[in-house]
């Protein structure tokens, strides 16, 4: 069942968004170009790496099920793929706020991070539409696992290219050689990132658990009004 | 672009954790709301099953 562990994974979820929340105002040090602002990196990166990881997540899950034809992993990609999109809105709108404070504008068109963020969210906005505009359940089940693995192979590929892009302008805080920050930063960075992975995984269980009681009813539903004798 | 003074900044942090959490409460509500449905209906079943198997314990006559 999805609905086990939900608590304990709940409360370390609370616990850990807790002690990262502590740790960004009370604990990191302001950055010495940004000021203040700079705390929204604690909330935007994360939630860009979680948003990534959980479309590329999605993908996964889609591959197992076009392997194995088992529903519950299209579920699980269905899950994950509508969660990422739902916390990329929270990307994009707290980049925007970021990029207000820190550039003057609250979008930046020839920025390649940005722009290639968004290419992801819309593409991603067409998963639901294209899922439920085939009405067949297996039908719709394998091309939207189709969409998820292309559209999640995409994820990683699109993230090398923008690294590999000649014109930078977003700050690179987290190169190869594992980042530029100072160690109370980086830690308090980490907490974040992991308060966030938390969150992702306790929604992800909480929809889980929500859909497979919607799909159990409705399967009560039919087998009770099999069983109701028919009029003749 | 010069940092921000702290009174300005903080508008700006302020709004962005804000944000965050009115999408996560959306959400939620959402959710929980999906959840009652899934309740009311159960109970509706429950109650059907209960009609039914008292319906077959009734004695014929």
């Amino acid at each position: 069942m999805h609905g086990t562990r939900l608590r304990g994974l709940s409360i370390l979820t609370v616990l850990t968004i807790g002690t990262a929340l502590v740790l960004v105002f009370f604990y990191a040090p302001n950055e010495a170009d940004q000021g203040f602002v700079q705390k929204i990196f604690y909330l935007h990166v994360p939630l860009a790496i979680v948003a990534l990881g959980g479309f590329v997540f999605g993908g996964i899950q889609a591959i197992q099920h076009l392997r194995t034809r088992e529903t519950r992993y299209d579920l699980r990609s269905y899950v994950a793929i509508h969660l990422s999109l739902i916390l990329a809105v929270g990307v994009l709108l707290t980049g925007s706020i970021w990029a207000k404070a820190s550039w003057g504008h609250w979008w930046v068109w020839d920025e390649p991070t940005l722009v290639s963020f968004l290419i992801v969210f819309l593409l991603y906005a067409t998963y639901q539409p294209l899922r439920f505009a085939i009405e067949d359940p297996e039908r719709q089940a394998r091309y939207a696992s189709v969409f998820a693995v292309v559209a999640g192979a995409f994820v990683p590929l699109n993230f090398i290219a923008v690294r590999l892009a000649q014109n930078l302008v977003h700050p690179r805080v987290l190169g190869t050689t594992g980042g530029n920050m100072p160690g109370s930063m980086r830690l308090t960075f980490l907490i974040s990132l992991a308060g966030m992975v938390l969150l992702f995984a306790t929604l992800w269980k909480y929809e889980m658990a929500s859909k497979n009681a919607a799909m159990q009813l409705k399967k009560l539903r039919r087998r009770l009004l099999e069983r109701e004798p028919q009029p003749v | 672009m010069p940092a921000l003074p702290l009174h300005e900044a903080g508008k700006y942090v302020a709004a962005a954790y804000i944000v965050f959490v009115v999408l996560l409460l959306v959400y939620v509500a959402i959710m929980a709301s999906k959840l009652t449905r899934i309740e009311r209906e159960l109970v509706e079943l429950n109650a059907g099953v209960a009609e039914e198997d008292a319906e077959a314990e009734e004695p014929a006559p």
